[in-house]
């Protein structure tokens, strides 16, 4: 979240897209209840009628996956309406930058595409810039190459019949939620997003926030109280295992993890730090090499050196093109290409697409090790539906895990506050943290390695593995202090000396010499100099009234509470709404929330930054040059979609998508054995697969079995009655649930054609209870996110008949 | 008794989390009983004897021809003049706590004349169990004595329930009512005078629930 839970209290409308709220995030909806209660209207934007929708003062359907399509409508309602927050649009985006001469879009493409490759050449995507390699801007907004008029451009296609025909939503759902939201466009009103799985679980998943970034900027939404773009993260902790780097291509603080091609760090550090001209332009990314040195000489302590280039050999390297989502890595183990597998947690044989084939896969395994509170499908992979365990070689090895309330350490939620948790009770039997788990097996694989070498024994060897207690236990405490860093030598910044062994109490005093150790910049500044860990604060002080209680736990970074908050104020350090002031300039220094920096308002020519500090230019982006599939976000159908023809442009589906090609991976788009739209989502009283909710009778007598929601018009046209068992069969696989007939959901007039669509949870499997049903994932295909990878459970192709 | 306690059931401000079924089980030490899946969300289908608290789901369309979906976190309403107890007319079975107004089942309900009792609520609440005994929510007498809410309360997240002294639960209840009725003019507090637990609704009771309002 830019912001976070609290916040939302503060909000005048809201726009709850690809986010069932009041159902996934039960506590967290409480702020948007009272903000409800105090006046502020709810838009809930939903393929399905949920309990978020029966909270919201209006509600619109849409087609899954049509999401790029309904927003790029509202951007063109706003921008030709004049919606806009004109003085934040010039100051704190980068309207008025000039875009490069041969940067284009025709047909669905921009300029750059090579079909051969499905890959952008992006070097047209870029900024004009002068001869002191400033970018080019006109204030006025009028220049036809100017990011405000190139947006204009391309969403002047976005015309409101064409988007109802896309999305199925009627035209004047369209214009109600069009009108009722971008009333925020003013500065004493704030308009929020709230988004989770609903927005990332598709092709164009990371462009539809991208989307919501350029509607929330145009309104003038970012970086105020009551405002954002919210991601609604999964509660336990989500938001703090990607933090500390669960996905593939990053580094803990989201560093960039290295690529084959970078094999100096030099090069490495010159790839993953921006530079700006900029004098007015922080560029805060300008300090990586501080926070990629202090990462090392934290993995690697004393055996980090400047002259070993501080252990960045030994790290591993991604080939250049190449993806380890989990995707790729369960199609290579498929492929018979890896031998082992160790799953913390989770439940890959129920929650990734196409289940079927990740059960197959796992047989190829030769050992396979599972850390879990319960047992669940992924552990009995063998013994499953369809399993000889006689003919399957691979040795399985089932570690219980304490629960979360069985052991100590902080958990990050969705608004970024760490907050310390303390053991409630005892683990029972054998079962002892992960933490321990882990601590002992790699202190193990560390033994072996310098007793019998092995081909690169190196980053395994000279790995810093401290963080064991006095009596040997995993102490998380060690690990927090770690991740925030310590210092190596004396170091002096300024007028002031911090002593060899004291923690860094701010990520900028990080150092590039190796001076500093941190395993997570963003981190920093949890522990005071003295090894006070802020996470455990629970001061209610609220001294703006706000409810930042910046003194409970401690919100990375810096424990800033709002991020990008001097897009808060005017260019004289004043709040746009003064009803709600987050930040303002008084007598030379900010108060409020902690600042973006230190810099006086913009209207010091000489010392002011602007607001965007994470930007290289400083300011937000509407024209986005970073990903990899546009600058600008695109309309485009699902991979597996019901219709054959974009009606935007000639491009069917995002472009740049990885495409798994193989027989164990069909698609069946616009085929009439799949005439029915699905997507999935989960629900209140079921945790994910269930994994650990099934075994609780409570829920289980809640929700005890599967089954599919459906409108009575498709009910009726395939016989199917409220509660009748049915067949739902995918060109992947198929399984036996119970129709839920329900006028939640409804048929969409997509132009001329009616279009059907069903949805059904994940949180079922075959193990437990036993007539529950199996998981929703047999039916998913294997295609993710042309950025992300994040798979596309949100749309795809079905059938539905009575069993 | 028109003094004592009342809890407030805001059905406008719940979200059917049923985080409130699920607290009465777990403080009453009710089991998960086995349920299957009929096409709804509403499971268990029924309040029964292992079950003092059902939420229940009710969906149709408005006149505007859009969806609506009601909840009703179905419980005892503690009757300020219960008619279970009158029919019953033995304290030692059904008896009204002095202090808070709640409305006590004992192991003597067996004894009693079941059916009529049953019969005799209007909301259509008291359930037998299998040892002939009458069960039904207890208002958390055990709770209240310990100072502490009762446990459907404690666990709502929104604050749909409330749980307050009678006389400031029925200012709420019309300060609520009169706010709702800006945007929705058929809202009510249920009985409000008769019950202890007290159900705004914002639309028709029988939209929510045949014996919502008795």
């Amino acid at each position: 979240m830019t912001n976070h839970y609290i916040d939302l209290q503060h909000c005048d409308v809201f726009l709850i897209m690809g986010s069932n709220a009041a159902e996934n995030h039960p506590i967290a909806f409480k702020w948007v209840m009272k903000a409800k209660e105090r006046g502020a209207k709810i838009i809930s934007v939903d393929p399905r009628f949920t309990r978020t929708s029966a909270k919201a003062d209006f509600y619109a359907a849409l087609r899954s996956g049509t999401d790029i399509a309904f927003i790029g409508g509202m951007i063109k309602y706003i921008l030709e309406n004049e919606k806009y927050f004109k003085d934040y649009v010039v100051n704190y985006t980068n309207a008025s930058f000039v875009v490069d001469e041969k940067f284009d879009f025709n047909d669905g493409l921009f300029s750059g595409f090579d079909p051969a490759t499905r890959k952008y050449d992006r070097s047209s995507w870029s900024l004009k810039k002068d001869k002191d390699g400033i970018p080019e801007r006109d204030l006025t907004l009028q220049n036809p190459r100017c990011v405000f008029q190139l947006l204009k451009k391309h969403y002047s296609r976005y015309d409101i019949e064409k988007v109802s025909a896309i999305t199925g939503t009627p035209v004047e759902d369209l214009k109600t939620v069009y009108e009722m939201y971008s009333t925020t466009g003013v500065k004493d009103k704030a308009g929020t997003i709230m988004y989770a799985l609903g927005q990332t679980q598709h092709t164009t998943g990371v462009q539809n926030i991208r989307t919501f970034c350029i509607m929330q900027l145009l309104l003038g939404n970012i970086g105020i109280s009551g405002g954002g773009v919210n991601a609604l993260r999964g509660e336990p902790n989500v938001q703090g295992s990607t933090d500390q780097a669960i996905l593939f291509h990053i580094l803990p603080g989201y560093l960039a993890a290295p690529r084959a091609s970078q094999q100096a760090f030099d090069e490495y550090l010159k790839n993953i730090t921006p530079k700006s001209a900029d004098p007015r332009s922080a560029n805060w990314q300008q300090n990586y090499p501080k926070y990629a040195v202090s990462l090392l000489k934290s993995w690697y302590g004393e055996k980090a050196t400047k002259e070993n280039e501080f252990g960045y050999s030994w790290l591993p390297k991604i080939d250049d093109g190449q993806d380890y989502s989990i995707m790729t890595t369960f199609d290579v183990m498929y492929d018979k290409k890896i031998k082992g597998l160790v799953v913390i947690g989770q439940n890959p044989a129920c929650s990734l697409p196409n289940a079927n084939k990740i059960r197959t896969a796992m047989t190829n395994l030769d050992w396979f090790v599972h850390m879990n509170i319960f047992d669940n499908e992924t552990a009995s992979f063998w013994k499953g539906p369809g399993m000889d365990p006689k003919k399957i070689k691979t040795e399985v090895f089932l570690l219980p895990a304490a629960a979360s309330m069985e052991k100590a350490g902080s958990m990050t939620n969705s608004g970024r506050w760490v907050q310390w948790k303390y053991k409630a009770a005892e683990p029972p039997g054998d079962a002892i943290s992960v933490g321990d788990i882990i601590y002992r097996i790699m202190s193990k694989v560390k033994e072996f390695y310098k007793k019998e070498k092995g081909a690169f024994p190196d980053p395994i060897v000279n790995l810093k593995w401290d963080y064991a207690d006095k009596k040997g236990w995993f102490d998380p405490m060690k690990v927090a202090m770690e991740m925030n860093g310590r210092f190596l030598e004396d170091v002096t910044v300024g007028d002031k000396t911090y002593k060899k062994g004291e923690c860094v109490p701010s990520f900028a005093l990080l150092q590039a010499d190796g001076k500093t150790s941190s395993g997570n910049w963003i981190h920093c500044g949890g522990f005071t100099q003295d090894g006070t860990n802020l996470s455990m604060r629970r001061k209610k002080d609220d001294p703006t009234g706000l409810g930042l209680f910046s003194q409970w736990a401690w919100a990375w970074p810096v424990n800033r509470r709002i991020i990008y908050n001097r897009a808060s104020v005017d260019l004289n350090g004043q709040p746009y709404n003064p009803k709600r002031p987050l930040l303002a300039w008084v007598d030379g220094k900010w108060v409020g929330d902690v600042p973006d920096g230190p810099w006086p308002p913009m209207s010091d020519q000489e010392k002011g930054k602007y607001p965007f500090i994470m930007k290289p230019d400083g300011l937000a982006a509407l024209f986005g040059p970073g990903l990899i599939d546009g600058p600008f976000p695109e309309f485009y159908e699902p991979l597996e979609g019901p219709l054959s023809n974009n009606l935007l442009g000639k491009q069917l589906t995002n472009p740049a998508i990885k495409i798994f090609s193989r027989s164990c991976d069909p698609v069946a788009g616009c085929d009439p054995r799949y005439p029915v739209v699905m997507t999935t989502y989960t629900c209140t009283e079921h945790w994910c697969t269930g994994g650990g909710t099934r075994w609780a009778s409570w829920l289980t007598e809640a929700m005890p079995r599967a089954y599919v929601e459906m409108s009575e018009e498709l009910a009726e046209i395939k016989g199917i009655k409220n509660g009748d068992e049915v067949k739902v069969e995918s060109a992947r696989g198929s399984l036996t649930c119970i129709a839920m007939v329900t006028t939640r959901f409804r048929p969409f007039k997509c132009g001329d054609q009616v279009i059907h669509q069903v949805g059904m949870t994940y949180n079922y499997g075959w193990l437990f209870p036993k007539d529950c049903g199996e998981s929703a994932n047999l039916l998913t295909p294997t295609v993710g996110d042309a950025n992300s990878m994040t798979p596309e459970y949100k749309a795809f192709m079905v059938n539905v008949r009575k069993v | 008794m028109s003094n004592g306690k009342s809890i407030l059931v805001d059905t406008s401000l719940c979200t059917a989390c049923r985080g409130c079924q699920v607290a009465c089980k777990q403080w009453n030490g009710l089991p998960g009983t086995k349920t299957k899946q009929i096409g709804t969300y509403q499971n268990p289908q029924d309040l029964s004897s292992d079950t003092y608290k059902v939420v229940r789901f009710a969906e149709g369309k408005k006149e505007n021809g859009k969806p609506y979906w009601y909840f009703f976190s179905d419980m005892c309403r503690h009757c300020v003049d219960p008619p279970c107890l009158e029919k019953a007319g033995e304290p030692s079975a059904i008896y009204q706590d002095k202090a808070s107004g709640a409305v006590i089942y004992t192991k003597v309900t067996k004894k009693l004349d079941t059916d009529a009792i049953i019969e005799s609520c209007p909301y259509n609440i008291p359930r037998m169990g299998k040892d002939g005994t009458l069960a039904k929510c207890t208002m958390c007498l055990d709770r209240q004595q310990a100072n502490m809410v009762p446990a459907c309360v404690q666990s709502c997240p929104t604050g749909a329930m409330v749980f307050g002294e009678r006389s400031a639960i029925l200012t709420e209840a019309k300060s609520r009512v009169e706010a709702l009725k800006g945007v929705y003019p058929k809202a009510q507090a249920i009985d409000a005078d008769s019950v202890r637990v007290i159900f705004i609704v914002s639309d028709e009771p029988q939209k929510y629930h045949q014996y919502a309002a008795g």
